[in-house]
């Protein structure tokens, strides 16, 4: 299965990509498989998601599918079927969270 | 004909001012790495073509970024900077027990002599090198793990390690300041560390006079003296002739002694710049005029600098570190402010010029000189 994933600008353009990101997963669809697959696709994105040493969630950092916003499940949490099925895509946000 | 590339860092990108040696004629370029906070970059003095660096975000935490030609193209390299072992705390504001968190790299220092080889010195404070160009980075833990680490405070800004000076003729001496834990110096290549903190005085801790607890805001040696160092700590400016182990206060007439910056003349040490800044309370100049002061006698004896700068109505700060100076003769200084001004004076701060107006808040600047 593929999962269309979207990325924040900065990470797009960290990761060197214009548009939507297509990663395919051979194993259980969950959001760790996600983030797994993402960062082995593309390295540079290591660390900004989630952190490199204990693997929790970036702070400012959200994960939405399907309308709902799925950050403070579990990282073992089965991605939304719609999403499964390339109907939906996992949206990774940069929170709106103020600053300069 | 000698050139310079001006590296600034800003709240918003990075930006390389290039002109040449007569430094009247700029070509800014940038932003490179739009919108995010570039504490820092500093390039190789073995290979003046690798610049790191330090791009950083609350959002998406820390990318270190390198360039092999100047600064045309980068490539992210590694990020990953973990604590090694066991990571204890330190003190909080409310002076609770706070664990050790990496938040981001304040300043890289590359080695005089392998261009692979650089220090960074991160938030929450400690000092990793990398000896990969930067793709691998391990932590010197001693310094850390120093007795006095878990009492150490934050400054305002944080738990930063923000200033590093490898010491170029004693091998393995290391000089470090952190916000607001003091100095230290390691004299066997950061196996081991000390405060080096005697005739500090900040009435602002219980015993002014304490180890450690200092808010040093930066420090600066002379390549062809370094014994002799030169401090602007948060309140007062020092000096220490003996590598550390006493500093004794040279502020002499400047009208303040706050500020964050301070640095050395390129070919004659006992020549300093501070930017005095009205107060702790105040983060902008005495009555709204920027001035750059001068001592040609290694402190106590100050001159204001004025020609070119605002006279009035100038608000701006000018963070730690954000003076450079070039090896030019006469010898350029730099400095960068929050209002995104960064200027040059070319010779040696009795004139200065504006290189940018209205770039975003600088956190950095680094001067390199080409031939």
């Amino acid at each position: 299965m593929t999962i269309q994933v979207i990325l924040p600008a900065h990470l797009r353009t960290l990761a060197g990509v214009s548009g939507d990101v297509g990663l395919a997963l051979t194993g259980p669809a969950t959001i760790a498989a996600v983030l797994d697959a993402l960062e082995a696709r593309y390295p540079v994105l290591r660390g900004t998601v989630r952190d490199q040493v204990t693997g929790q969630r970036r702070p400012f950092v959200r994960f939405y599918a399907c309308e709902e916003d799925l950050s403070l499940e579990p990282a073992e949490t089965p991605l939304p079927d719609a999403v499964i099925a390339g109907q939906e895509p996992f949206w990774i946000v940069g929170a709106i969270a103020g600053g300069t | 004909m000698s050139q310079v590339r001006v590296l600034v860092g800003t709240h918003k990108g990075a930006f390389l001012l290039t002109a040449d040696g007569k430094r009247e004629q700029w070509t800014v370029n940038g932003p490179f790495f739009a919108g995010w906070e570039i504490y820092h970059l500093k390039g190789s003095p073995a290979d003046p073509n690798r610049i790191y660096a330090s791009q950083t975000s609350g959002w998406f935490g820390q990318i270190i970024q390198r360039s092999d030609d100047g600064g045309r193209n980068w490539t992210p390299v590694g990020n990953k900077f973990a604590y090694e072992g066991a990571t204890g705390t330190h003190k909080w504001y409310d002076d609770t027990p706070h664990p050790w968190e990496f938040k981001r790299v304040w300043h890289l220092e590359p080695s005089p002599d392998d261009p692979d080889i650089v220090y960074a010195g991160v938030e929450d404070a400690a000092l990793f090198r990398t000896a990969d160009g930067g793709q691998s980075w391990q932590e010197l833990p001693a310094l850390r793990n120093h007795g006095t680490a878990a009492g150490w405070h934050p400054g305002a800004g944080g738990l930063g390690l923000h200033t590093i000076l490898l010491d170029p003729v004693h091998a393995g001496r290391i000089y470090i300041a952190i916000s607001a834990a003091g100095a230290f110096r390691s004299d066997d290549a950061g196996q081991s560390w000390r405060p080096i903190n005697r005739g500090l005085h900040s009435t602002y801790l219980p015993d002014p006079d304490a180890e450690v607890g200092h808010c040093v805001h930066r420090i600066a040696l002379h390549r062809s003296r370094p014994d002799v160092l030169y401090m602007q700590k948060h309140w007062d400016v020092l000096r220490s002739d003996n590598g550390g182990e006493q500093w004794r206060e040279v502020s002499g007439n400047l009208p303040t002694d706050f500020g964050f910056v301070i640095d050395v003349h390129a070919h004659e040490p006992e020549t300093i710049y501070v930017v005095p800044i009205k107060s702790d309370s105040e983060h902008f100049p005495l009555d709204g005029q920027l001035r750059v002061y001068r001592s040609r006698s290694g402190g106590d004896a100050w001159e204001a600098l004025t020609q070119g700068l605002p006279q009035r109505n100038c608000y701006v700060n000018v963070l730690r570190d954000a003076m450079a100076v070039d090896t030019l003769d006469d010898c350029g200084i730099y400095f960068g402010t929050t209002g995104g001004q960064v200027y040059v004076s070319p010779d040696g701060g009795d004139h200065w010029r504006t290189i940018a107006h209205d770039l975003p808040a600088v956190l950095s600047v680094e001067v390199q000189t080409l031939p």
